[in-house]
C-alpha cells in the first residue's frame, strides 16, 4: 500500500474533503476544506476528482516520508517547501520520491496551506467523507508517526501551476441578505458596509470573529430570536455587536442574528485572511449574488484547463516565486463583469 | 396549548443555500409540529431541487442551490404547498419513534433537580412525576450531532437559563430550561440545569444508527436509581443506555 509517512507535523494538521452533506437534520453541519478553492485547485492540477481528501495545514505543515513515488500538489495559503532538500514552489504539482522527505511550513501567506496526492489520502470514510469533524469527534489531527494511506492514482504529468489568487491577504467579499437582515436598522447595515474590519486572531474552524474600532452592530429588533439554521458564511452578530462569519464547522443551528450571508465563492477569502487582515463586507442583492456565484463556480469547473507548465530552470525559480506573489494576475473568482 | 394558528408563516432565503418556511416566531408546540409536518410533507413530494432538508424548533430548511434555481420560484412552489392545508393541524409524518429512556433523576448523578423544580414552583417530588409522565416530542436535533430538544413541557416549566454557565455537565445529562429539555450528546459548559442523569449516546459515529433519534420522535422517562444508571454505564456497551424504541403507527 502506498502510504505518507508522518515524521514530525504542525498542530493544526487533518484529514479533509468537501465534506458531509445530509445530516444537517442531524445536527451535524457539512464541515470539510475551510478553503474549498484550495481543494479544487488541487485536483485541478493533478487532474483528478475534486472529491478526493487532501491535508489542510494551520501554520505549519510537517515533515512526511512517501513509501512509494508519489505526485503531491499545494494549494491555499502559500507555504515554504522543500522536496529532498531542495525549494519546490507552491501552487504547483510536483514528484516526491520514494523515501525523499517532503518538508512543509511555515506559512508565508494566508492561513489554510494544502497537501494533496495523487489518487488523494485513503482514509476510511466517517459517514460518508473523510472529512475531520474534530468538535464531532469525527476523526483526529494527524500526528507524528501516523501513516497516511494514498489511493490509486490514475497517474499524469506533474510541474503544473495555477495563476496565483488573491485570496490570502482580506479584501472585499460579498454578502446577500439573509434571514434577519431586515432586523437591522438600515443605518447599522450601511455601517457594516463601510467598516474596515481585521480577522481577529481567535478564529477557527468555527467560526471567525471580525474586529473593528467604534460602535457594535448589535440589532435590537433581533433579541430573542427563536434559534435557527445555519449555513456557512452566516454572519452573526453577537449580543455585544459583534460579527463572527460562521465556516465549515459551525453548530447546525444558532441563536444570534444573521446580518448577511458571505458568497460562498467569497468565503475561501475569508478563511485565507491572516490574523490582523483587513476585510470589508459588500451587499450584493441575491439575483447579483446568484450570477456571481454560477459564473465562479463555472470558473472552479474549468480550473484544469488553466494549469500551465511550470518554469524549471533553477535559476528562474526565484522570479517565477515573486512574480506570483505579486497576485492579482489572473483570479478564479475576480470577474470584472460583476462590477456592472 | 395556545395553536399559533394566527401566524403566517414565512418564506426565507438563508444565503445561496437554501429556503426557510418559518411558522411561529416563537417556540411553540404548533409551530415546532407545523414545521415538522410540512418538511415531512415537502419531502414525501422528493423535488429534485432539495438536496436536503432540516427542520429547527419551528422552521422547515430546503437546502436548495439559489445560483441555479431562483429564489423566487422555489419560494412559488414552496408557497403552494403552504396554501394546500392547514400546517398547523397537520398530523405528524408516519414511522416515527418511541423512546422509552432510563434517567436517574436528582441526587448526585443530577444535582439541580431542587434547584430547577423551586425555578418552576413545584415540589421535588412533582417535578420528577411531571418530568417522568409527560411524554416529550423531538422538537429538533442541534447544537451537537444528533443531540435532541425535547418538549414541550407545562408553562410553569418556562424557567430562564442560569445567569453562570456550569462548567461541565457530562453526556447523558438531561438539562432544563424554557419548557424544554435537552439530552447532551457530549460533555458541556451550560446554563441550562442538570435534572436527570441517563446513558443514553445521541451521537453513535461507529454504530449501524449513528444518529438514533429523529425530529418528531417521542420520549419518555422512566425514573431509575443511581445504582440502576450505574449498573447499565457498566453492563450495557451500544449507547442505547438501556432505551427501548417502539414505531408509533
Amino acid at each position: 500500500m502506498t502510504a505518507l509517512r508522518v515524521v514530525q507535523v504542525g498542530p493544526g494538521v487533518a484529514v479533509q474533503d468537501l465534506g458531509r452533506t445530509g445530516l444537517l437534520a442531524k445536527g451535524l453541519t457539512r464541515g470539510g476544506a475551510a478553503d474549498r478553492l484550495a481543494v479544487y485547485e488541487g485536483a485541478a492540477l493533478l487532474k483528478q476528482p475534486k472529491d478526493l481528501a487532501v491535508l489542510e495545514m494551520v501554520g505549519t505543515g510537517g515533515t512526511f516520508e512517501a513509501t512509494a513515488d508519489i505526485r503531491v500538489a499545494f494549494t491555499g495559503a502559500e507555504m515554504t517547501v522543500q522536496i529532498d532538500g531542495s525549494a519546490a514552489a507552491w501552487n504547483a504539482s510536483h514528484m516526491v520520491p520514494k523515501g525523499a522527505l517532503l518538508v512543509i511550513g511555515p506559512t508565508r501567506a494566508g492561513t489554510y496551506g494544502y497537501l494533496h496526492v495523487g489518487g488523494g489520502f485513503d482514509t476510511e470514510p466517517m459517514l460518508g467523507s473523510r472529512a475531520t469533524h474534530q468538535s464531532c469527534g469525527l476523526g483526529a489531527l494527524v500526528t507524528a508517526g501516523d501513516t497516511l494511506p494514498v489511493g490509486q492514482d490514475s497517474g499524469g504529468e506533474v510541474g503544473l501551476t495555477l495563476p496565483r489568487d488573491t485570496r490570502f491577504e482580506g479584501g472585499t467579499v460579498r454578502i446577500v441578505p439573509s434571514m434577519q437582515t431586515d432586523d437591522f436598522p438600515e443605518e447599522t447595515r450601511h455601517r457594516f458596509e463601510a467598516t474596515t474590519f481585521r480577522r481577529d486572531p481567535r478564529a477557527n474552524r468555527q467560526g471567525i470573529r471580525m474586529d473593528s474600532e467604534g460602535e457594535g452592530f448589535a440589532a435590537p429588533a433581533a433579541l430573542g430570536i427563536v434559534s435557527e439554521v445555519i449555513v456557512p458564511g452566516d454572519i452573526q452578530i453577537t449580543g455585544d455587536g459583534t460579527p463572527f462569519v460562521l465556516m465549515a464547522e459551525s453548530q447546525t443551528t444558532g441563536g444570534y442574528p444573521r446580518i448577511g450571508t458571505v458568497l460562498p465563492c467569497d468565503l475561501p477569502r475569508v478563511a485565507q485572511a491572516p490574523a490582523g487582515a483587513s476585510l470589508q463586507f459588500q451587499f450584493v442583492s441575491l439575483d447579483e449574488g446568484a450570477g456571481i456565484e454560477a459564473r465562479a463556480r463555472a470558473d472552479w469547473a474549468a480550473l484544469s484547463k488553466a494549469a500551465a507548465p511550470l518554469v524549471r530552470d533553477p535559476a528562474m525559480m526565484q522570479d517565477l516565486l515573486s512574480y506570483q506573489l505579486v497576485g492579482g494576475v489572473v483570479s478564479a473568482t475576480y470577474a470584472p463583469l460583476d462590477e456592472g | 396549548m395556545t395553536l399559533t394558528t394566527s401566524y403566517t408563516p414565512k418564506i426565507r432565503s438563508v444565503g445561496l443555500d437554501g429556503v426557510l418556511v418559518t411558522f411561529g416566531d416563537k417556540a411553540t408546540d404548533a409551530a415546532n409540529r407545523a414545521a415538522i409536518a410540512f418538511r415531512g410533507a415537502v419531502d414525501a413530494e422528493r423535488w429534485d431541487m432539495i438536496s436536503e432538508s432540516s427542520s429547527t424548533l419551528v422552521s422547515a430548511f430546503f437546502r436548495v442551490d439559489l445560483s441555479v434555481h431562483a429564489f423566487e420560484a422555489v419560494a412559488d412552489r414552496l408557497n403552494s404547498e403552504l396554501s394546500s392545508r392547514n400546517w398547523f393541524d397537520a398530523p405528524l409524518p408516519e414511522g416515527r419513534a418511541l423512546w422509552t429512556i432510563p434517567a436517574s433523576f436528582g441526587g448526585h448523578r443530577a444535582p439541580q433537580l431542587a434547584e430547577a423544580a423551586e425555578a418552576a414552583g413545584v415540589s421535588e417530588e412533582d417535578a420528577l412525576r411531571e418530568l417522568t409522565s409527560t411524554r416529550l416530542r423531538v422538537l429538533t436535533l442541534g447544537f451537537a450531532p444528533g443531540q435532541p430538544y425535547l418538549g414541550t413541557l407545562d408553562a410553569h416549566w418556562n424557567i430562564p437559563r442560569q445567569k453562570e454557565l456550569t462548567p461541565n455537565v457530562p453526556a447523558g445529562a438531561l438539562v432544563a430550561a424554557v419548557r424544554q429539555i435537552c439530552l447532551f450528546a457530549n460533555d458541556t459548559p451550560t446554563g441550562w440545569r442538570h435534572v436527570g442523569q441517563s446513558a443514553f449516546a445521541c451521537f453513535r459515529p461507529q454504530g449501524d444508527t449513528p444518529f438514533p433519534l429523529a425530529p418528531g420522535d417521542e420520549v419518555q422517562f422512566t425514573d431509575i436509581s443511581a445504582a440502576e444508571l450505574a449498573r447499565i454505564e457498566d453492563k450495557v456497551t451500544d449507547g442505547s443506555g438501556g432505551a427501548t424504541r417502539e414505531v408509533l403507527g
